[in-house]
């Protein structure tokens, strides 16, 4: 465990990091995703992506719980994901790192924060509307293009 | 198979966990019965992850890592092999995926093991230190007791002429045996003098050959050749000569004691 700890926790730290914005709770949300892993090895679906990608998503997702007061709304064997590009190595997730970033920058800027607002914030598309005054139909629309666009750009 | 344009708006939604209410109930009873949107959520899943990669940030505190091992130190349970979920065979790439998922498992169970074994090595570390302090006292009793520069004083009643005087510590399961002498007489020449161990049967065993130094004192510690677990009646020194060990005592004796 101390080796997967090794090699994922700055990921899974850095995401709680972000949603939070504080050191003792991201510290918490970290030491909670690895203990789940520790007692539920079989949760993560190794046929359906890589380990790294799916505890960033964890870690977001319980960081969200927690900057939101909730409890953890699914079990960890709810969450499957697949991705599309390999991320096996270091190289690679540095490589994806960087372009990822190098989209969001380009990333119109309404779009941008409506896909930040829900993926860092959590907040409702209900929520987003309420706060840039846009209507529910465009906050949605945005943050679906501003994912797919994401999906889009390793695809081709 | 493609997801269904009505509900992909929600699926985003549902992915990042803000879809509530109805509009949540609806597309929870839809992904029920369609592969086709399971698949895109799964894949607004990965999309998250990539989001997930982007982020950096400092490192967590060091602490954090002993923290949860000291966590999972206390964990009772053993992580048992899951399979992975059913999924359409992918031949190669499926048993490469189930072999990986078998060799993380027995990572995470090996550094569970690993743990102990540290834990382990520190008890055993532990009692050595223990062990090491009685040793060093022990080393320190018999260096006292035989040092040569070691003072010993013999104390007799006033008006006795100091006699030859012999104490002996014997352990009999463990063949230990230390006997220390004072006022012994100077040899003279081609003597020697030699302990016997004897036993309440049977002849005298040869317990070492000793000369006293230049004021009468001699010890003889753990003499080589001593039978473990005879019983001893009687210690004797006799004067012996100086070509010994002997099998048996055949010179004068100087002192005995039973036991």
């Amino acid at each position: 465990m101390a080796a997967l700890y090794d090699r994922y926790s700055p990921v899974v730290y850095s995401v709680a990091l972000r949603v939070l914005g504080d050191t003792g709770g991201a510290e918490d949300v970290q030491q909670d995703v690895f203990l789940q892993l520790w007692r539920n090895p079989g949760a993560f679906d190794a046929s359906r992506g890589n380990l790294g990608a799916w505890l960033a998503v964890i870690s977001r997702n319980r960081a969200i719980d927690a900057l939101r007061k909730r409890r953890p709304e699914s079990d960890l064997e709810n969450v499957v994901l697949s991705v599309v590009p390999d991320m096996a190595g270091d190289a690679d997730r540095s490589r994806i790192a960087e372009k990822v970033r190098g989209l969001l920058g380009t990333m119109p800027t309404p779009q941008r924060a409506a896909l930040e607002m829900a993926y860092y914030k959590g907040l409702t598309h209900t929520e987003i509307a309420a706060k840039t005054g846009e209507p529910l139909g465009t906050i949605k629309t945005r943050i679906r293009a501003g994912l797919t666009a994401l999906r889009k750009a390793f695809q081709e | 198979m493609s997801a269904h344009e009505q509900f992909a708006e929600d699926l985003t939604l549902h992915a990042l966990g803000t879809l509530q209410g109805e509009e949540r109930a609806s597309l929870e009873k839809h992904l029920d019965i369609c592969p086709a949107c399971r698949q895109e959520l799964e894949q607004l899943r990965g999309d998250m992850a990539l989001l997930a990669m982007a982020t950096s940030g400092p490192k967590p505190p060091q602490r954090a890592r002993q923290r949860l091992l000291d966590a999972i130190a206390e964990e009772p349970r053993v992580p048992t092999v899951v399979l992975a979920r059913k999924s359409p065979f992918n031949g190669w790439a499926a048993l490469g995926w189930a072999a990986a998922v078998g060799m993380l498992l027995v990572v995470i169970q090996l550094r569970r093991e690993n743990y102990f074994l540290r834990e382990s090595v520190n008890n055993l570390a532990s009692m050595t230190g223990q062990q090491t302090v009685e040793l060093a006292n022990a080393r320190r009793v018999v260096d006292t007791l035989t040092a040569p520069d070691a003072q010993t004083v013999t104390l007799v009643a006033s008006k006795n002429p100091p006699q030859p005087q012999g104490k002996a510590f014997y352990l009999r399961n463990r063949s230990g045996l230390v006997f220390i002498a004072n006022n012994l007489a100077p040899l003279p020449p081609d003597k020697i003098y030699e302990l016997w161990l004897i036993p309440p049967t049977g002849a005298p065993i040869a317990a070492g050959l000793f000369k006293p130094d230049a004021k009468g004192n001699a010890t003889v510690v753990n003499p080589p050749g001593l039978p473990a677990g005879v019983e001893a009646k009687t210690f004797a020194v006799t004067l012996e000569p100086a070509t010994g060990p002997h099998d048996a005592p055949r010179g004068t004796g100087v002192m005995q004691g039973g036991a």
